[in-house]
């Protein structure tokens, strides 16, 4: 397997949904291109950074105004 | 992942939202909302359209919570509503975002060519001299942490719609691909193709921003 190739599988590898045949050969290539080892590795970190985001909530203003209606929704 | 913690069970989330316990419904709805939000981003055009799209999707569950039957996760439904609520938004906006085929910018390699040997060199497709990824070092320090989360964000913000919906539900909101391709009704061979290239261009962002801060003397500075 070439480099090039590699990288395009790395999802594919992550998500265990490449083929027995291209699994053992992204693996051979892994243990010997440090290029590409380090490439997998970015990658993981990149989606271990991205499920830390805390994205920004609704405003204060709609979130007081969902909790009454709560709040009024269950009351009648 | 983002989502998922502290919360209980769907049975009992479930039982305590029909029992009107206002503590449980502000818990989902702070966990999931930024989520929500993002997705949201995705199918409208305006972060104003989004917030309202994400607030009507709310006072539907509310009324229909009575209804829900659990055939799906309770986080399922509620993002199936948004992205329904979304997605008619978006067409009043005349801005669809339609999943069925992958567009020819989505094709094609992730990583630039260039950063190869040539194909008829020896060693062609194997990384060329100077362009081999360099380890990371992301800082442990929580305040550059930040900084590194604050460039992935924007990096999310910056990604076409589709990416950014795809990276959206299974990196950010931790979805596994199943419940992606569902929710989107697009095949798994090409919801892979898209979250791949997501992933590739943020890397490709904290690559250039971690070696950018690597000149600087203390790794504070910014590329
Ligand atoms: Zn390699």
């Amino acid at each position: 397997m070439n480099c090039n190739e590699f990288v395009e599988l790395v999802t594919e590898f992550l998500d265990g949904a490449l083929p027995e045949d291209d699994e053992r050969r992204f693996i051979e290539h892994l243990a010997e291109c440090s290029g590409c080892e380090t490439y997998l590795d970015q990658f993981r970190q990149t989606i271990a950074t991205t499920g830390e985001l805390t994205p920004d909530g609704i405003s204060a203003d709609a979130r007081q105004q969902l909790l009454s209606a709560f709040r009024d929704w269950q009351r009648e | 992942m983002a989502g998922a913690r502290e919360l209980p069970p769907d049975e009992v989330l479930v039982q305590r939202l029909r029992d009107g316990d206002e503590e449980t419904f502000a818990l989902v709805l702070d966990t999931w909302s930024g989520s929500m939000l993002r997705l949201a981003m995705s199918f409208v055009s305006t972060r104003d359209s989004a917030q309202e799209a994400v607030q009507d999707t709310w006072l539907a569950v509310i009324k229909g919570i009575g209804d829900f039957e659990g055939r799906s996760s309770l986080k399922t439904w509620v993002y199936r509503i948004l992205v329904n609520t979304a997605k008619a938004r978006g067409t009043k906006e005349s801005r669809t975002v339609p999943f069925t085929s992958l567009l020819p910018e989505e094709e094609g390699p992730t990583v630039d060519a260039d950063r190869f040997r040539a194909p008829g060199e020896p060693y062609a497709g194997h990384w060329a001299v100077g362009q081999k990824p360099q380890p990371w070092h992301i800082p442990e320090d929580h305040v550059l942490r930040g900084e590194v989360r604050e460039v992935i964000a924007e990096a999310i913000d910056e990604l076409p719609p589709r990416l950014r919906t795809v990276i959206t539900l299974r990196d950010v909101a931790g979805y596994g691909s199943e419940e992606v391709c569902d929710l989107l009704e697009i095949s798994p061979g090409n919801q892979r193709v898209l979250l791949h290239r997501a992933r590739a261009l943020l890397r490709r962002k904290l690559e250039k921003y971690l070696s950018g801060a690597h000149d600087v003397a203390g790794g504070r500075g910014r590329a």
